[in-house]
């Protein structure tokens, strides 16, 4: 790790602690009485309160003390999480963001307000009754923990926990050490020893288990109750044998982490072994990773490029050497320096469901304000997308998102007098394709008003009036800056600025944008992203004297061109292909090369998404380890390509842009069949 | 920031103007010597098909792709094959809020020179076969004059556009 400062530190582990305070909030927005969850927004606002202080973020600290404390008095059960507690406990972590990362922005009034909703909120009169016996006299309890391993390492004193124990009431303390290995064996760091504590105390069960709070994942922790005494309101529960029958038990059975081995044969139903499994799988991936500055990343990459370049120079030189040994070792370098590569992009792939799940809380602020019942579908959260992708595209997707539920979903009533359910559903999905990764948004509102966009853009002079357009030539209107067909204003869109910025984006990251939409039935957006911008596999062609690369992903096949074709028409025009009509491209012509065309030419047969294209070329020189570079700004509005690469030589080849040239075939084609 | 202020801000301490001279279709220029990188010989030049005439190149620069600008394009002069003398000077510019390195031709590379205070003129209005507004300021040096270019606004606006002609003409030949 680099030596950082740490407050930087104390800001980045803020904010992923709000940002599982976000994700908690939201999930107790569907299951709100769930304990589990309850508890982890607790310990996320005592850690935040914790080393906001100790950094000294005082009024973070003390805004977050107001917002824990009623955390607390729900998870104690004096209060009932209702569904505007979420959401005013929504607006309190803004804030909390705010007083950490940008603390002179914060309003103090606004801060008042947030309090008195924290309060108003909090219903003492619903208060959930504690149980009478907890309150009332002295019950015996068998407590048993048994710490991780590594506890201590990590800076769990055992001790201090058993002496917190002893300070709730009449204890004894047992230590197991049967756990104990051979003196020789004994890691002096290690946690070996559990605890038997049987403990008298008049405190409920709550209580104690506050004391292992923040150990409490990883732990194995039994609390049992031993005897009671005041067994009439508790039934009859046997000293030794512990039934799951009153109302504190249910509590436990609920709260007790699945990995934790409950009691009794009842309680062992409730966590399966797949849960055991899955709980200790996450444990050891979080203990297994590092956080490494993402600038590192980039240059690593930076790095990588430039070794696959060298390496790239290094095998023409020993193809052209009768050096065996030369040979061999170039052939290994060229190895290692592809596991490099590949390892590299591994470490620089995120899953997309760490943007996605951002999207829940816009929903749900969203349909809040808007009065729209919308429920978010996510799929495909595992698609992995380089993170400099998955970083751009917060914004466009937030875009869409509130164009759809701004304008697609309809109002429950509208809804349901147009014979769909009530709530509004926007399914976000991603998934692989070839080359490129297709990120969809679909909701089932109204769908595009096609007429009134039509009318919008005659008026606007955009199109001509009589000119018969598709939907897909007519939607393209919708991206154009300043376009907007809502004649109301509201405070999310309207504007008519956005989708032109949207479409940008996405062309920045080589990307396209496709919209379709259904009358009644909803709209769907595809944003067709390229898989990485770092490295890719490449086919190296010449066209002319000049090489040019193509992504190996998008080939489908390369054929000789036959002969009858060669003097053919100009531009463009068809080859069959297995019975299948693929119109081609002569990129000598595209390209003006001036040089003589080769005798045999060959065509590339590329594929975007459903579309096919033939690419003619004089030779098809080989297999390329492409660095993709980007254009600069004196050449980024080429479409033709989309960047560039330096081959083994030290030249400079162009990496053709496969959609862009498959949508000009189209087009091609289409003239050409009206044409005809 | 008046043309004055910006002479003043990049001038040395002694109030010197640090430029480099080169030529360009035989008449002497000078650009500011702060944005130079360095000066390399003519090395392979990739075309790019269908890009403007004022940057038509690609070249690898010490493994960065980079650019490659033809000012004579600009200042309305023609093209002349490379001769022994010909480098390419990269520099880095201001491309609409992003410092970019770009390479540019010159036809004859000379000397980092000073131009000292004293010795600076304003553009005049009149007078100049150029576009006056890509000059920053004349240097009178030893007797003759040495024309300084303002790299930044030869380069701003020059965003990328797709030469149009290109394209519609091969569009053409596909129907």
């Amino acid at each position: 790790m680099s030596p950082t400062n740490p407050i930087e530190i104390f800001k980045q582990e803020a904010q992923e602690l709000l940002a599982q305070l976000e994700a908690t909030l939201l999930d107790l927005d569907c299951t709100p009485d769930d304990p589990d969850l309850i508890d982890a927004a607790f310990r996320a606002l005592h850690t935040i309160k914790g080393s906001g202080a100790m950094f000294g973020f005082e009024a973070a600290a003390a805004f977050t003390h107001h917002v824990e404390t009623v955390f607390d008095q729900i998870r104690q059960g004096k209060a009932r999480l209702t569904r505007d507690l979420i959401a005013v406990a929504l607006r309190a972590r803004d804030h909390m963001r705010l007083l950490i990362e940008r603390p002179e922005k914060a309003d103090p009034a606004a801060e008042e307000a947030l309090l008195a909703a924290l309060h108003d909120s909090l219903s003492p009169g619903e208060a959930v009754p504690v149980v009478p016996c907890e309150a009332a006299g002295e019950r015996v309890w068998r407590v048993s923990m048994r710490l991780p391993r590594d506890a201590m390492i990590n800076g769990t004193n055992p001790l201090l926990l058993v002496d917190e124990l002893r300070s709730l009431g009449e204890s004894i303390v047992t230590p197991v050490t049967d756990t104990i290995p051979r003196l020789q064996e004994i890691d002096p760091s290690a946690c070996y020893m559990a605890w038997e504590i049987t403990l008298k105390t008049s405190k409920p069960r709550s209580e104690i288990e506050d004391v292992f709070i923040f150990v409490r994942d990883e732990m194995e922790l039994e609390i049992a109750l031993a005897e009671t005494s005041c067994e009439d309101a508790q039934g009859k529960p046997d000293a030794q044998e512990p039934t799951p029958s009153g109302p504190a038990e249910e509590t436990l059975s609920e709260r007790e982490p699945p990995e934790a081995p409950a009691p009794q044969g009842e309680a062992d139903a409730h966590a399966t072994p797949a849960e055991q499994q899955r709980v200790r799988r996450e444990t050891t991936k979080n203990h297994a990773s590092i956080r490494v500055p993402a600038d590192r990343l980039d240059e690593l990459m930076d790095r990588v490029g430039e070794l696959v370049i060298t390496q790239s120079r290094l095998k023409q030189i020993a193809a052209s050497s009768s050096d065996q040994q030369v040979r061999a070792v170039a052939e290994e370098i060229e190895r290692l320096a592809l596991e490099l590569r590949d390892t590299t992009m591994g470490i620089r792939m995120v899953p997309i469901g760490s943007l996605f799940g951002r999207f829940r809380r816009v929903v749900h602020d969203l349909s809040r304000d808007l009065g729209k019942e919308v429920e978010l579908i996510m799929e495909g959260e595992e698609t992995e997308l380089d993170k400099t992708v998955v970083e751009q595209l917060n914004d466009p997707l937030v875009h869409l998102i509130r164009n759809s539920i701004d304008h697609g979903i309809e109002k429950p009533a509208d809804r349901i007098a147009s014979g769909k359910a009530p709530a509004g559903q926007i399914t976000l999905s991603a998934r692989h394709a070839g080359t490129e990764v297709h990120i969809t948004i679909i909701d089932d509102g109204r769908g595009l008003n096609r007429d009134r966009i039509r009318a919008r853009a005659i008026e606007r002079g955009l199109i001509s009036a009589d000119g018969a357009l598709s939907d897909a030539e007519l939607f393209q209107v919708v991206f154009l800056p300043g376009f907007s067909t809502v004649s109301e204003v509201t405070n999310l869109s309207g504007r008519g600025v956005g989708m032109d910025v949207v479409k940008r984006t996405i062309e920045a990251l080589r990307g396209r944008i496709e919209l379709s939409s259904m009358p009644n039935r909803g709209a769907k957006v595809t944003l067709r992203l390229p898989l990485t911008l770092a490295i890719i596999d490449g086919l190296l062609v010449r066209v002319g004297d000049a090489r040019y690369v193509l992504p190996l992903a998008a080939i489908e096949e390369c054929v000789e061109l036959p002969a009858d074709d060669k003097g053919g028409s100009r531009g463009c025009s068809f080859l069959n292909i297995r019975g299948e009509l693929v119109p081609f491209l002569r990129l000598r012509e595209l390209f003006a090369a001036k040089t003589p065309p080769d005798r045999y030419q060959k065509v590339v047969v590329v594929a975007a998404g459903d579309l096919k294209a033939g690419l003619v070329v004089d030779q098809v020189i080989g297999n390329h380890q492409t660095v993709i570079k980007s254009l600069s700004k004196l050449h980024a509005g080429i479409e033709m390509f989309s960047g560039a690469t330096i081959l083994g030589d030290g030249a400079v080849a162009l990496i053709l842009d496969i959609p862009h040239l498959v949508q000009f075939g189209q087009i091609a084609e289409e003239q050409l069949r009206a044409a005809a | 920031m008046s043309n004055w202020d910006h002479i003043q801000s990049s001038a040395s301490a002694a109030g010197a103007l640090k430029v480099l001279s080169l030529s360009l279709d035989g008449q002497l220029f000078a650009i500011d010597a702060g944005c130079v990188r360095e000066i390399l010989d003519l090395i392979p030049v990739t075309e790019v098909p269908a890009s403007s005439p004022f940057a038509s190149g690609l070249i690898n620069v010490r493994g960065k792709v980079v650019p490659l600008a033809d000012l004579r394009h600009k200042l309305g002069m023609t093209k002349r094959s490379p001769t022994i003398d010909t480098r390419i000077v990269v520099i880095e510019v201001d491309l609409d809020g992003d410092l970019t390195t770009v390479g540019i031709i010159a036809d004859k590379v000379h000397e980092v020179t000073d131009i000292p205070q004293s010795g600076i003129e304003a553009t005049p209005r009149i007078g100049l076969a150029w576009p006056p507004e890509f000059i920053r300021c004349l240097g009178k040096r030893s007797g003759d004059f040495l024309i300084v270019l303002d790299i930044t606004r030869i380069f701003s606006g020059e965003q990328s556009r797709q030469d149009p002609s290109s394209f519609q003409a091969v569009d053409r030949n596909c129907c």
